[in-house]
């Protein structure tokens, strides 16, 4: 049987979805065997490739980078799961939003002018570092996600349960407090 | 007191008059889901999560306000019930600023605890992230309206078994907001015992104790419970 294509992705967020990943532990070496890692923060691959069979994406939606990756991550992709609370629900990222339309230039006023000690000043660097979007998202207010893996960030366990059930060929189901957020 | 027999979810039961459907399923051990529910204060039907069918009405109805009749037919857990909780859940979590993640209430969360309960893995409604404050101005207690889920049992509490009537509700729809007195700053609140009866009673992370922080906050009810069974069942169990 030819190995299902995995691929990890990592949005808005502060990556602590991944570090769980990583507590899947010996796990990890079970699923070595069975899938294929073809694009991942933890491995040097540049370009998202073509036919991948799942995709772990953690964080929310919050710049031009994340929007134009996620889309072809949608088009290049069999299922999708929102892999944690910042994917989910757009969770710590999107608490900018309270700040309403605008709020991408305050959070830059407040984090670079404000809160600066040495040389205020706001970056800007076209094509190198990504705008802010005006409206940070989660992943299923952008593109159409099929599975959801709440948690922040989802415990080692959750991460298996669901994964064991997607490699099974099965529509993974979580329960109870499976779908803890927080 | 007369005796009224009913069925719940196809379960023979039998019932006090003037009883509620959630407190005769209580009794049958069969659950419904509740939010705005708390024992001690009485029953207002406001959060929509106990909504029950009832043969022969084509409107649901709220466990928690209905009372038990002869003959009644209830169904508690039906795929229509199920749909209609899950979206009121969904739309609890998108009308205010629900971060779990960071809430002082984190892991002893009612709202939470329902999400998860009844397999809630995502909210289909666009979130609307609106503007709230936080009132940190009383020396014990806090108030984040982010958290507010309009449940009224701190006013409840406060008017009810407290008697100091300082929680008040302001405005109207998504806009309503927990008030203290006639909306001045809590710390400047001259009605304000200080009990704590609003933040015990509290489902969320909107009220709290100062000094807990993140997944830190743990309800103390005994004393809701004390004043109750005193005033009920005439026992001073301290």
């Amino acid at each position: 049987m030819e190995r299902l294509k995995i691929a990890t992705v990592w949005l808005g967020g502060c990556a602590g979805c991944h570090m769980s990943f990583l507590d899947l532990d010996e796990f990890l070496i079970d699923l070595a065997g069975k899938v294929e890692l073809v694009y991942s923060p933890v491995i040097d691959v540049k370009e998202y490739p073509e036919g991948v069979d799942v995709c772990l994406i953690e964080g929310a939606v919050c710049n031009a980078d994340n929007l134009e990756i996620l889309h072809k991550i949608r088009a290049r992709t069999k299922v999708l799961v929102s892999f944690g609370d910042c994917a989910v629900t757009g969770n710590v990222p999107a608490m900018r939003n309270q700040f309403g339309l605008g709020n991408a230039d305050n959070v830059l006023q407040r984090a670079y002018i404000e809160n600066a000690q040495f040389n205020p000043v706001k970056p800007k660097a076209d094509g190198i570092v990504p705008t802010l979007l005006e409206r940070v998202q989660p992943v299923h207010e952008v593109v159409q996600v099929e599975y959801f893996l709440p948690g922040c960030p989802p415990p080692a366990d959750r991460i298996k349960a669901l994964l064991v059930q997607v490699l099974e060929g099965k529509t993974p189901k979580l329960e109870g407090p499976q779908l803890k957020f927080g | 007191m007369a005796a009224k027999t009913l069925t719940i979810d196809g379960k023979q039961i039998s019932a006090e008059e003037g009883e509620t459907i959630l407190q005769a399923a209580t009794e049958a051990g069969v659950k419904i889901p509740t939010l705005c529910h708390l024992e001690g204060v009485y029953d207002v039907g406001a959060c929509r999560l106990c909504l029950v069918e009832v043969k022969g009405t084509p409107k649901l109805l709220p466990a928690c306000t209905l009372k038990v009749a002869e003959g009644m037919e209830v169904s508690t857990d039906t795929e229509r019930l199920r749909k209609y909780r899950r979206m009121t859940l969904e739309l609890l979590f998108a009308e205010r600023n629900h971060v779990c993640a960071v809430c002082v209430a984190n892991g002893h969360c009612e709202l939470q605890a329902l999400a998860y309960e009844l397999g809630m893995d995502h909210v289909r409604y666009d979130y609307i992230f609106p503007r709230w404050e936080v009132d940190n101005t009383h020396r014990l207690f806090g108030m984040d309206h982010n958290r507010c889920v309009l449940c009224g049992r701190c006013v409840r509490s406060c008017w009810h078994i407290e008697g100091a009537g300082t929680k008040n509700v302001s405005g109207r729809g998504a806009r309503s907001k927990i008030i203290t007195d006639l909306n001045q700053p809590w710390g400047n609140s001259e009605s304000c015992t200080e009990c704590g009866k609003c933040a015990m009673s509290c489902p969320t992370g909107a009220l709290f104790r100062k000094g807990s922080t993140v997944a830190e906050s743990e309800r103390d009810r005994t004393k809701l419970e004390f004043i109750v069974n005193a005033r009920e069942k005439k026992q001073w169990n301290a």
